[in-house]
């Protein structure tokens, strides 16, 4: 037996979480060195990981499977391939920054860090999950520390509403798609939930057209996908720096995750019977979330709803079923986690200082936090699809597959664009440059070091795989292949 | 019934029982011999037997075959065992959270009824005669009755006993009189020999109908199924906090016990009917139970709806009518059963400090006590079926036995409502984890039986949410016997 290294990066965190619990509160800066520690050593892990998968051999690996509830064949299955080793480390890194952005948080760090972590076990869990029961109870294991998170430590004015509506959303989401799962198990006559084995069921094609959309929908609703795509920008404007970066970030990748795992994966036929119309409402998403994103004023609005944006076009390559599209979501799943985790944590720096959001207020942040600019102009430029970036390297092939399916939505899609571009470059204008105005005259200070190692690793990476895609494109391209394959050649 | 000759194993079969009187008895003397101000110790001496009697009936009573004992009485079956030893752990985890109560725990009749319920629910798990069920009912029933009312000198508590006397008398009446409707059609009272009786078309399917209802009103009120719940929320109020969580799961599940004894093992050739009927039962007692938590201020009353719901739960594997149905609902039923002992265990710890049951009152409990708050958060994310506590795999096994069932439209209705539920769950969250109180700087001391007892629940919730296999082997096999 290999040396189970997947099983360390899921249950890392949720150790440490339990071990940080048995910390005294008062200790509170013993709490911050062990999560700081923890998350080091799943970022290490994570990017072992990552650079050790074996790209011409693909398919699974790192393949651990112990029997779990052997009467309905259940196992603990774990694994990773093309598509799921760049959100692991995606999930390590943002992790590390959420630890590094949240030292200062004076108000019951011992319980923040430690419903932080289980979260992250459970995302964790998620992208390496091969068993749809296992893939199921991580997926609840991330939704209900959310809750917490958002409403205890979230901003006043609508955390308690934002964090309801949230997991409500996700919640109902997710049991929906158990139904579905449930269904695909009994029907399927094996025996097992193992999605290995599930792929090889060959469901009957009305089967697969019942019961895709309730599996597709009750998953994407946490990638954010139109119409369903209410619950995201409230929370993440409701939730505090560290929780936004990993909402935005990872946990919305899961519900893109899910749907294409247990959707498109196992329900390939369902898959191309639906995604004609689902292709539209991914247009929808990436159009009218990156409008309502230009006419917000308040500034973590502006990023919440561009993740809505953002998120659209990864379900839209998702939609396209075909290689092109794929790449360019997998790509963007990673691209798009790490530019949103850099964005709300400059929001939040931004807003720790100025204590307001109005962008209208704001200005001349350039002046007191330069390289927190310099970080959200690098980022800006990532949102906008700037060659050499790796917005480029995820936009360019998603537009690429959308062209080879209907051109004039990709001709629609692009527009998007140009609106994100007018908000970018609207939202640096005003806060980064222009004048100071007076009431921050004098009393804002500069990021900490700590802060400012998290911004620097954020944009040292969209820049490495904007310049170098070889470092991630082969290994997604083969995990492109393998779901290709499911779909019958193409 | 002369075949039934005396064998030695029929004693040892029912070594739990044998020794819980034994045990009643005991604390009896002791109450007697004890000076006043030790007599809380009276709590441990109860739970410490009550804790050797399920090590020695897990070591010494296993069934080893499906057999009747005791002149046809009694059944040896895993179902029964099962649900024996979980009244013995419950009542075991009451008497613990209810030795620091005033006028409660230092006293020992107390104690002693308590044991008398829990003997007459050991009795209900394996009767298999109707005449023996009655009596176990109403042996059950009638310490409970007195137990609700325990608190004299408090209104609430005294009309929650006499409320729930004068329900458990009315249900009771019109189940024996289902009983005797079945003896005299059938001429037996032994429940599996009325199976083999009825077969033979004595009656016709809709009178026999009829006479199920009858028995059902009875089974109903136990498990507090819609429209026999209404007792519920009142008695749990009034009544004391342990006995409160007491009666919403030892009393609920041997209720479920002798639902699935009868139900399943007498009247198979029914299903088609008597399910029906409880799978409209099911989906009114969980939406109607969850719709109404929602409105409550009160978190007893709360979670007296909350357990109406999980019983709707429950009966979903009832109505699969199936093997994997059957364990279904006994696995539901352990998971239930330590996770509510878990809620309110906390709210008496709670409520014991703050004299307050009203949800407001839990505001700033995460701050004045951490380790309460971790507590109600388990239990309670375990009510709302959240991983990767109890309630999240049990959930998944009994909707799974619903769409096996090919009943996708019940297991629809459970996610519903399983919804709501997070709901609710969520808002008392708030409250002790989010809200803030000027009473944070006071101290909320725990004392020793209640983190006992909380650390085991705790624990308990947290093994059967992640280790599953023998909690389903142990209800696989519990509901064997019924097909």
């Amino acid at each position: 037996m290999q040396f189970p290294i997947l099983s360390i990066i899921v249950f890392t965190p949720i150790i440490t979480g339990i071990l940080i619990l048995l910390i005294p509160a008062e200790r509170k800066t013993e709490v911050r060195v062990t999560a700081l520690a923890a998350a080091i050593f799943a970022l290490a892990l994570s990017i072992w990981v990552y650079f050790s998968y074996d790209i011409p051999a693909g398919g699974y690996q790192f393949i651990e499977k112990y029997s779990w509830l052997p009467q309905f064949g259940i196992s603990y299955h774990v694994g990773i391939d093309g598509m799921s080793a760049p959100l692991v480390l995606l999930t390590g890194v943002v992790m590390f920054t959420g630890v590094l952005i949240s030292w200062g948080l004076d108000d019951r760090p011992r319980e923040f860090f430690a419903f932080l972590f289980i979260l992250a076990t459970g995302v964790f869990g998620v992208f390496v999950a091969l068993d749809l029961f296992m893939l199921f109870f991580f997926y609840e294991i991330a939704v209900f520390p959310m809750y917490l998170l958002i409403a205890i430590w979230g901003w006043k004015e609508t955390r308690e509403y934002a964090a309801m509506k949230l997991t409500l959303y996700l919640f109902i989401g997710s049991v929906i798609a158990l139904v579905g799962a449930l269904a695909m198990y009994f029907t399927s006559g094996l025996g097992t939930f193992d999605m290995l084995e599930l792929e090889k069921a060959g469901f009957s094609t009305d089967f697969q057209i019942l019961w895709f959309p309730f599996v597709f929908f009750g998953f994407a609703v946490l990638g954010g996908i139109f119409p369903f795509h209410n619950w995201s920008p409230d929370g993440h404007v409701a939730a505090p720096t560290a929780v936004s970066m990993f909402h935005a970030g990872v946990l919305m990748k899961l519900g893109a995750f899910a749907a294409l795992r247990v959707g498109i994966m196992l329900l390939p036929e369902g898959a191309k019977f639906h995604m004609g119309w689902i292709i539209l409402l991914t247009l929808v998403n990436v159009v009218y979330g990156a409008y309502i994103a230009m006419v917000q004023t308040d500034f973590k609005y502006v990023i919440g709803f561009s993740s809505v944006s953002h998120m659209g076009l990864v379900a839209m390559g998702f939609a396209t079923l075909n290689a092109d599209g794929m790449l360019g979501a997998g790509v963007q799943m990673f691209s798009h986690g790490v530019m949103t985790a850099l964005f709300f944590a400059v929001v939040g720096m931004v807003y720790d200082r100025a204590h307001t959001r109005e962008i209208p207020r704001l200005g001349g942040f350039r002046k007191m936090m330069p390289l927190v600019t310099l970080a959200f102009i690098i980022g800006g430029l990532v949102s906008m699809g700037m060659p050499g970036l790796s917005g480029f390297i995820a936009e360019f092939p998603i537009f690429m597959g959308v062209w080879g399916t209907a051109p004039w939505i990709a001709i629609v899609a692009a527009i998007s664009i140009v609106i994100t571009a007018s908000y970018i470059i609207r939202i640096i204008g005003r806060v980064f440059f222009g004048q100071v105005p007076e009431e921050f005259e004098g009393h804002i200070t500069d990021v900490s070091v700590l802060d400012k190692v998290a911004l620097v690793l954020l944009s040292a990476i969209l820049i490495v795989v904007g310049i170098y895609p070889a470092i991630m494109t082969p290994l997604v391209e083969s995990g492109v292949n393998n779901i290709l394959r499911l779909l019958g050649g193409a | 019934m002369s075949e039934y000759v005396f064998e030695p194993w029929w004693v040892v079969a029912i070594l739990p029982e044998i020794l819980l009187v034994v045990l009643a008895i005991a604390i009896l003397i002791f109450d007697l011999i004890l000076p006043l101000e030790s007599r809380r110790n009276l709590g441990w001496v109860a739970a410490g037997g009550l804790g050797l009697i399920l090590v020695l009936g897990l070591i010494f009573s296993r069934p080893t075959s499906d057999a009747l004992m005791w002149g046809g009485m009694l059944a040896q079956d895993w179902l029964g065992f099962t649900f024996r030893m979980l009244f013995l752990f419950a009542a075991a985890i009451t008497a613990m959270f209810s030795m620091d109560l005033p006028r409660l725990g230092n006293r020992g009749e107390f104690y002693v009824l308590m044991l008398a319920s829990t003997l007459g629910m050991m009795l209900m798990a394996s009767s298999a005669d109707l005449i023996m069920l009655y009596l176990a009912i109403e042996t059950t029933s009638i310490p409970l009755y007195v137990l609700a009312g325990f608190l004299t000198q408090e209104d609430k508590s005294t009309e929650a006993g006499f409320k729930y006397l004068l329900f458990g008398a009315m249900t009771s009446a019109i189940m024996l009189y289902g009983f005797s409707l079945l003896y005299g059609f059938s001429g037996t009272t032994n429940i599996y020999e009325l199976a083999s009786r009825f077969q033979q078309g004595i009656v016709s399917d809709a009178t026999l109908m009829g006479v199920l209802l009858l028995v059902l009103v009875g089974f109903g009120f136990k498990i507090s199924a819609v429209p026999l719940h209404f007792w519920a929320p009142d008695v749990y109020e009034g009544s004391p906090t342990p006995i409160a969580g007491f009666l919403s799961t030892a009393s609920k599940a041997a209720g479920f016990a002798v639902l699935l004894r009868v139900f399943l093992a007498a009247f198979p050739s029914l299903a088609p009917y008597w399910g029906a009927i409880i799978a409209a039962l099911a989906t009114a007692t969980m939406t109607l139970g969850n719709l109404l938590a929602l409105a409550q201020k009160n978190i007893k009353r709360m979670l007296a709806y909350s357990s109406i719901a999980h019983a709707g739960y429950a009966m979903i594997g009832v109505v699969a009518v199936s093997q994997l149905g059957a364990s279904a609902t006994v696995f539901y039923l352990i998971a239930y059963v330590v996770t509510n002992l878990a809620a309110f265990g906390v709210i008496a710890a709670v409520g014991r400090i703050t004299g307050s049951d009203e949800i407001a009152s839990y505001a700033g409990l995460s701050r004045r006590s951490p380790w309460l708050g971790i507590a109600m958060l388990v239990s309670f994310l375990s009510l709302a079926g959240m991983p990767p506590f109890g309630g999240f795999i049990v959930k998944f096994v009994v909707f799974a036995a619903a769409v096996e069932a090919g009943m996708i439209w019940l297991a629809v209705v459970g996610v519903l409502n399983s919804i709501i539920g997070l709901y609710y769950y969520l808002t008392v969250l708030k409250h002790v984890y989010l809200y803030r109180s000027e009473d944070e700087g006071k101290p909320l001391p725990v004392t020793r039986p209640y983190a006992v007892g909380l650390v085991v629940l705790i624990l308990g919730i947290i093994l059967i949410g992640t280790v599953f296999a023998p909690w389903i082997t142990l209800s696989g096999s519990a509901a064997a016997g019924l097909f």
